[in-house]
């Protein structure tokens, strides 16, 4: 049996015992049935031309979390940016552990998806944002039709949370292959402002498939700083399908810390309903081996006088291969509109593949568009430079990565995330450099 | 110190050094001049091991020790330095950190642990006294959006920093106004000793006028084809490269 025929035989065996709300019932029903005329992407398909699937869907993945599995704090602690308190919400193979998270309904609620799609007091809410606006491709559809668990995150009016939200999705191999579908909902009411962490780890070598949607709401004013850090194992895969929409004076950032892990594909979409709003998506990846990582970025600009900014960087050894599409939509009506595309990467073999692609599709006349994307290799010169002040070839190496980096870095908000990044980057690329940039 | 024997270097299979011939003992400073194009950058660029250039005959020996086979880094460590002719732009690492970096490289490399905290602090604020260097500036990414004067000042200050054996000074007068090119001289003064040794590489006399040079060679055509005082540069100033080429061709 397929992976495709498990899921949607899965599916109709057990609909009815999952207990959401009657209307989510609907919505996944429907879902269910757009995965089974849709299926997953092919090559065939414009955005699918440079992924291919096939290597990570051969297994016999579990499609249902089945155990409650335990892990101790001090196990996993490196995984959390434990140096700074923070709102916690952590999942083990799919499954909320209410032991490792920290969750509040205290003025905001940082809780579960699973509560708000089953209790009356949320029912509102859901009806209101929920599956409003991912899409309606196989692989969204697919996520919604299992969509249980997961962030649900709601931040009222004109408040400003004091500290960051983690969330965590933990995988322990305790089961040979497992597919996990999280579904997060993030609703950032007026004024209010929010910083969020995400991350997938798995932790043995068993494969794990994770196809994520995440809805994000950015209402009038509301600022919003998403994280997503990608450090998994080389046996861990992870489709990342976000949306934002935004409304008037808004701020959204997203930034994707691409270091690891079989196959990503990130699948960035930002949609502009308002004015004066400002949309930003930045990226760094650096990978080798036969790592993949896809991005797919869209900014659709509807209303006038909004700006878009895309930063991402690319480094890329060994067999590993990048892809970056990114599409600019200008409506007729979106009039100065300033979109920014920038996409630069280094190759640092001969057998590393960059594809990339800025896609811009303007109908408005008084806009400023600008996109440019470079590959290359690493400066020879200041190569030398560096290492003529007699720092060595590896470590040259590395601080020419961070200075490649560094317009990405430099807008991270939260220093003792930063701080992991730049570690992480740094143990990736094997070096000390004894001092925090 | 540093003894170069009848070297020849080519990139990509064009021969830029054809025969040099050059001794620099502890103490000296020499001043190589020439027409541009003479191989003055390269023959900077080879002392200090850059990879693209291949020496294809001859020797350079630093204080007795082949150093052909040397990595740029090793022969840092050995204490050449290079002050380049345009410093490249480091975004995201503060001059600061990068001479941490450097200095900490190269005590590793001595088999000497990292430098203490303090010390560091206080050498970094003894030399950039030394070369007028404002402390806000120390945290300025390296290089970015310097000046060329801030850039020249900056490369003589990781000098001071690095304290080599031999100092190569590469074009450093250009792109310095009269200000800037006294505060440099007189930090590269400063550093000078018995024991070590400075090489300017010029292409004009101003800079001789400030840091006055024992020895100067002119190289053109990748050999270096006429050797005197200082007096020499004067001569090149007033009188130009013409005569030296026809003295050659001759």
């Amino acid at each position: 049996m397929s992976l495709k025929e498990k899921l949607v035989s899965s599916f109709m065996a057990f609909e009815d015992t999952v207990d959401v709300h009657s209307s989510i019932h609907d919505i996944r029903t429907e879902a269910i049935k757009t995965f089974e005329t849709e299926g997953f992407p092919t090559k065939k398909l414009e955005n699918w031309k440079y992924t291919s699937l096939n290597s990570v869907l051969k297994h016999d993945y579990s499609v249902f979390p089945k155990n409650e599995n335990a892990l101790e704090f001090k196990d996993i602690k490196k995984y959390f940016i434990h140096e700074i308190d923070a709102y916690k919400i952590i999942f083990i193979d799919g499954k909320y552990s209410s032991h490792l998270s920290q969750t509040t309904h205290d003025g905001l609620d940082v809780c579960l998806m699973s509560a708000a799609l089953t209790k009356p007091k949320y029912k509102v809410i859901i009806d209101n944002y929920f599956n409003k606006i991912a899409s309606k491709d196989g692989l969204s559809s697919l996520n919604t039709a299992f969509s249980y668990e997961g962030a649900y995150i709601n931040i009222p009016k004109n408040k400003v949370v004091d500290k960051p939200i983690q969330i965590i999705h933990f995988s322990t191999g305790n089961e040979a292959a497992v597919m996990l579908q999280p579904r997060n909902l993030i609703v950032v009411n007026e004024n209010a402002h929010v910083q969020i962490i995400e991350r997938h780890q798995s932790l043995t070598d068993n494969p794990v498939l994770t196809n994520s949607v995440t809805e994000i709401f950015t209402n009038k004013r509301a600022i919003v700083d998403y994280y997503k850090i990608q450090n998994d194992k080389q046996s861990a895969s992870l489709i990342d399908n976000t949306y934002v929409n935004q409304k008037q004076e808004s701020l959204a950032k997203v930034h994707t810390f691409s270091f690891g892990g079989k196959l990503t594909r990130n699948n960035l979409n930002f949609y502009q309903n308002g004015e004066r709003l400002d949309s930003t998506m930045k990226g760094i990846t650096i990978i080798g081996d036969k790592q993949h990582v896809d991005h797919n970025t869209l900014v659709h600009h509807i209303e006038p006088n909004c700006e878009s900014h895309q930063d991402y960087k690319g480094i890329f050894d060994d067999n590993a291969t990048g892809v970056f599409n990114g599409k600019v939509v200008v409506e007729k009506l979106a009039q100065k509109t300033n979109a920014f595309q920038a996409n630069n990467n280094v190759l640092l073999s001969d057998k590393a593949t960059i594809n990339t692609k800025p896609q811009l599709e303007i109908f408005a006349d008084d806009v400023k568009c600008s996109h440019g994307c470079t590959i290359g290799q690493l400066d020879e010169s200041a190569m030398f430079y560096l290492r003529s002040r007699g720092i060595p070839e590896k470590e040259a190496k590395a601080l020419l990565m961070f200075a490649f980096s560094n317009t990405v870095l430099d807008s991270v908000k939260i220093p003792e995330l930063k701080n992991r990044v730049t570690k992480i980057i740094a143990k990736k690329l094997g070096v000390n450099l004894g001092f925090d940039l | 110190m540093l003894k170069i024997n009848n070297l020849h270097a080519s990139i990509e299979d064009k021969a830029i050094l054809k025969g040099i011939n050059l001794e620099v003992k502890p103490g000296e400073v020499h001043a190589i001049m020439g027409p541009n194009g003479s191989g003055k950058s390269t023959l900077a660029s080879v002392i200090a091991g850059k990879e693209e250039y291949e020496v294809t005959e001859g020797s350079i020996e630093l204080e007795n020790e082949d150093i052909e086979e040397l990595a740029a880094e090793e022969r840092a460590h050995k204490g050449i330095f290079l002050s380049f002719q345009y410093p490249v732009e480091i975004p995201g690492v503060s001059v600061t950190n990068f001479m941490k970096t450097a200095i900490n490289e190269t005590r590793k490399a001595k088999g000497l642990e990292d430098m203490p905290a303090k010390d560091m602090l206080k050498m970094i604020r003894d030399k950039s006294e030394l070369l007028e260097i404002d402390r806000k500036f120390l945290s300025r990414s390296l290089n970015e959006g310097f000046s060329g004067g801030e850039k020249k000042r900056n490369e003589i200050f990781q000098m001071a920093m690095l304290e080599p054996k031999l100092a190569i000074l590469d074009e450093t007068d250009s792109g310095l106004d009269i200000d800037a090119l006294r505060i440099v001289a007189n930090g590269v003064n400063k550093l000078k000793s018995k024991d070590n040794a400075v090489i300017v590489i010029t292409h004009y006399q101003r800079l001789l006028d400030h840091i006055v040079p024992d020895f100067v060679h002119v190289l053109y055509n990748g050999k270096i084809v006429k050797s005197g005082g200082k007096e020499l540069a004067h001569e090149l100033e007033a009188k130009g490269y013409d005569w030296i080429k026809e003295e050659v061709n001759a």
